[in-house]
C-alpha cells in the first residue's frame, strides 16, 4: 500500500523533531495547568455546568491539551501543500499517479498518530496524575474515543485542505489560514467547550464541523455520550468528514482544471 | 591611562547607542516592507486583534454563567487582562521576533549576524519586526478602557501612575523572558516552543485572578519566574485585594527591581548563549 507508506514515512519524519516534541509536551502541560484551573473555579461557582460534572470538566481541559497539536486544531500541518501550490511545485505532483487528497491525507493521519503518542499521552498522563479526570475504565469506550479521534483528525484535515486548496485562486493564503486556525480555536470548544457557550450560539457551534475535531471525542472520553447518542455522534463526525472530502474533490477538479488553462 | 573605568563606561554607552540605532534602522526598514502590501497587513492586523478578542469572547462566555470567578467581578478580570496584555503586547511587538533564534541556529543564518557592526541582539530582536502586533495592544488597551469606570478604586495621582509603571515593568519583565528563553535556543535549538509556556502561558494565568490558582502554581510565578510582578500584585493592591500568599505590603511596589533584575539576569543568558554559540557543522 502506497499510501500506507506514505502515512508511515511522515509519522517518522514527525518523529525525528524529538526537541520540538519535548518543548511541546511541557508547553502543553503548563497550558493544561492553568486552564485546569480557571475551570476548577468556574464549575466551583456553576457545579454541572453544560451537563459536566467537575471531573468531567477537567477531563475536557486535558483531552484538549493532547488533541491540540493531534487535531492541528490552531492550523498547520499542510503549509507545506500551500507553499507547492504558491511555488507551482504542485504541478509537478499532479503527475504523480497517485492521488493528491489520499498522499496529503495519508501524510497528515501518520503526523497525527505521532503527535497523539508524542505529544497527547504525556499531558495526558500527568493531569490524570494531579487532578480527578473522568477517565473510562472499560477499553470500548476507550476504543470509540480513538475511533472518534480519527473522524476529528479526518474532518479538521478536510477543512485545512480547503483552505490550502484556496491558494490557487488567493495570491497569499495567510489572510485565510488565520481566520480558519480561529474558527478551529473558538468553535472546537478549546478556549471553552461549546456545551458551555449560552443558548443558541451553543446550539449552532455544535452542529458546526469544528465541534466534530474536539467536542465530540471528549464528549466520548468523559462519557457524555453514551449508546445511542454516542452513535449519533460518530454519524455526526463520519457526515462531516465524507462531506468536506468531497467538497475538498470538488475543489480540487476545479482547481487542477485551472492550472492545466494556466501551463497550456 | 586611557583605559579608566570613566572610558569602559564611554564605549559601553557607544555601544548601546549603536545598537539602538541599528534596531531603529531594521525595525523601519521592516515596517516599511509591511505596508507595501497594505491589505495583507492590515488583514493580518485584524486578524491579530481577533485572536486576543476571541480570547476575552471566552472570558464574557464564562461570566454569562456567573457572577464572580474566585471572587473577582467582570471589570476586575478585565483589569488583569488588559494590564497584562499590554505588558506581553509590548513586549512581544519589542523583541518577540528573537523567537527565530532557534531556526537561525539551526540552518546557520545567524552567522550572517554575527559578520555585520551591528549587536546581534539588535539584529536578531528587529528581525522581521512585526507592526500588526499592535493588534495586540490595541484589544488589551480597549478592554482595559472597558474595565477602569467599572473596578472600584478611588483614583489619587499615585494610583494612576501606577498604570503606565505597570506597564513599563510588565514589558521589562515579559522582555527578560523572551531574552532568556532566545538564549536557552543556543543550546536547544529546535525548542521555541518552550518560552511559550512562560510568555503565553504566563499571561493567560495572570488574565485570571490568582485565587484561581493553587498556591504552589502562585508561589512559582513570584519567586521562581516573577510574572506575578507584571500585573497580579500591583493590581492586587489597587483593587484593594488581599495576596494569596500573605507577602507584606511593599512586595507590591517591587515592580521595578524585579524588572531591572530579570533584565540584568537575561541579558547574562544571553552573553552566556552567544559566547558558546557554535556554528552548523562543527
Amino acid at each position: 500500500m502506497w499510501y500506507a507508506a506514505v502515512a508511515a514515512g511522515s509519522f517518522r519524519r514527525y518523529a525525528t523533531y524529538q526537541m520540538a516534541t519535548v518543548a511541546g509536551v511541557f508547553t502543553n502541560t503548563v497550558f493544561g495547568f492553568i486552564v485546569a484551573f480557571t475551570y476548577l473555579a468556574l464549575w466551583h461557582e456553576r457545579p454541572h455546568l453544560g451537563g459536566y460534572d467537575q471531573a468531567q470538566a477537567l477531563t475536557f481541559v486535558w483531552t484538549g491539551q493532547a488533541l491540540l497539536a493531534t487535531a492541528a486544531l490552531m492550523g498547520g500541518g499542510l503549509d507545506e501543500l500551500q507553499e507547492r501550490i504558491r511555488s507551482g511545485d504542485i504541478a509537478v505532483d499532479l503527475y504523480r499517479p497517485a492521488d493528491l487528497q489520499l498522499w496529503w491525507l495519508s501524510a497528515d493521519l501518520g503526523r497525527a498518530g505521532l503527535q497523539l503518542l508524542g505529544r497527547g499521552v504525556v499531558p495526558m498522563a500527568v493531569g490524570a496524575l494531579a487532578f480527578p479526570l473522568a477517565l473510562p475504565g472499560d477499553p470500548l469506550t476507550w476504543g470509540c474515543f480513538l475511533l472518534s479521534v480519527l473522524c476529528g483528525v479526518v474532518v479538521s484535515f478536510a477543512l485545512r485542505y480547503l483552505v490550502a486548496l484556496a491558494s490557487f485562486w488567493l495570491l497569499d493564503g495567510s489572510g485565510l489560514a488565520l481566520i480558519s486556525g480561529l474558527a478551529g480555536m473558538f468553535f472546537s470548544g478549546m478556549l471553552l467547550p461549546l456545551r458551555v457557550f449560552p443558548g443558541g450560539l451553543g446550539e449552532v457551534a455544535q452542529l458546526l464541523p469544528w465541534a466534530a475535531v474536539l467536542q465530540t471525542p471528549a464528549d466520548v472520553l468523559v462519557g457524555a455520550l453514551r449508546g445511542g447518542a454516542l452513535v449519533r455522534g460518530l454519524v455526526f463526525q463520519a457526515a462531516w468528514a465524507v462531506g468536506l472530502l468531497a467538497l475538498g474533490r470538488l475543489v480540487q477538479s476545479a482547481a487542477t482544471r485551472k492550472v492545466v488553462v494556466h501551463g497550456g | 591611562m586611557a583605559s579608566g573605568r570613566p572610558g569602559v563606561l564611554r564605549d559601553r554607552a557607544a555601544e548601546v547607542a549603536q545598537g539602538v540605532s541599528a534596531y531603529g534602522l531594521i525595525v523601519r526598514m521592516w515596517v516599511r516592507s509591511s505596508l507595501a502590501y497594505r491589505t495583507s497587513f492590515v488583514m493580518m492586523a485584524c486578524g491579530n486583534f481577533a485572536a486576543n478578542a476571541l480570547d476575552f469572547v471566552a472570558i464574557m462566555l464564562m461570566f454569562s454563567q456567573i457572577d464572580a470567578l474566585g471572587g473577582f467581578s467582570l471589570p476586575e478580570v478585565a483589569f488583569l487582562y488588559g494590564t497584562s496584555g499590554i505588558a506581553l503586547g509590548l513586549a512581544d511587538l519589542l523583541l518577540g521576533s528573537i523567537e527565530g533564534l532557534g531556526r537561525r541556529v539551526r540552518d546557520g543564518t545567524l552567522d550572517t549576524l554575527l559578520l555585520r557592526p551591528a549587536p546581534v541582539f539588535a539584529q536578531i530582536a528587529a528581525d522581521r519586526f512585526a507592526l500588526r502586533r499592535l493588534g495586540r495592544i490595541t484589544q488589551a488597551l480597549l478592554v482595559l478602557g472597558w474595565s477602569l469606570p467599572r473596578i472600584e478604586v478611588d483614583w489619587t495621582v499615585g494610583r494612576v501612575l501606577m498604570l503606565p509603571l505597570m506597564a513599563v515593568c510588565g514589558t521589562a519583565i515579559f522582555g527578560a523572558v523572551f531574552t532568556a528563553g532566545a538564549a536557552f535556543q543556543f543550546w536547544a535549538q529546535d525548542a521555541a516552543e518552550v518560552q511559550n509556556s512562560f510568555t503565553y502561558g504566563g499571561n493567560a494565568m495572570l488574565q485570571y485572578p490568582p485565587t484561581v490558582f493553587a498556591k504552589e502554581l502562585v508561589r512559582g510565578v513570584t519567586f521562581l519566574v516573577p510574572l506575578a510582578f507584571v500585573n497580579w500584585l500591583p493590581a492586587l493592591r489597587l483593587l484593594g485585594r488581599p495576596d494569596p500568599l500573605g507577602l507584606p505590603g511593599w512586595v507590591d511596589f517591587l515592580g521595578p527591581a524585579v524588572a531591572a533584575l530579570m533584565c540584568a539576569g537575561a541579558g547574562l543568558a544571553w552573553r552566556w548563549g552567544l559566547r558558546s554559540y557554535r556554528s552548523t557543522g562543527s
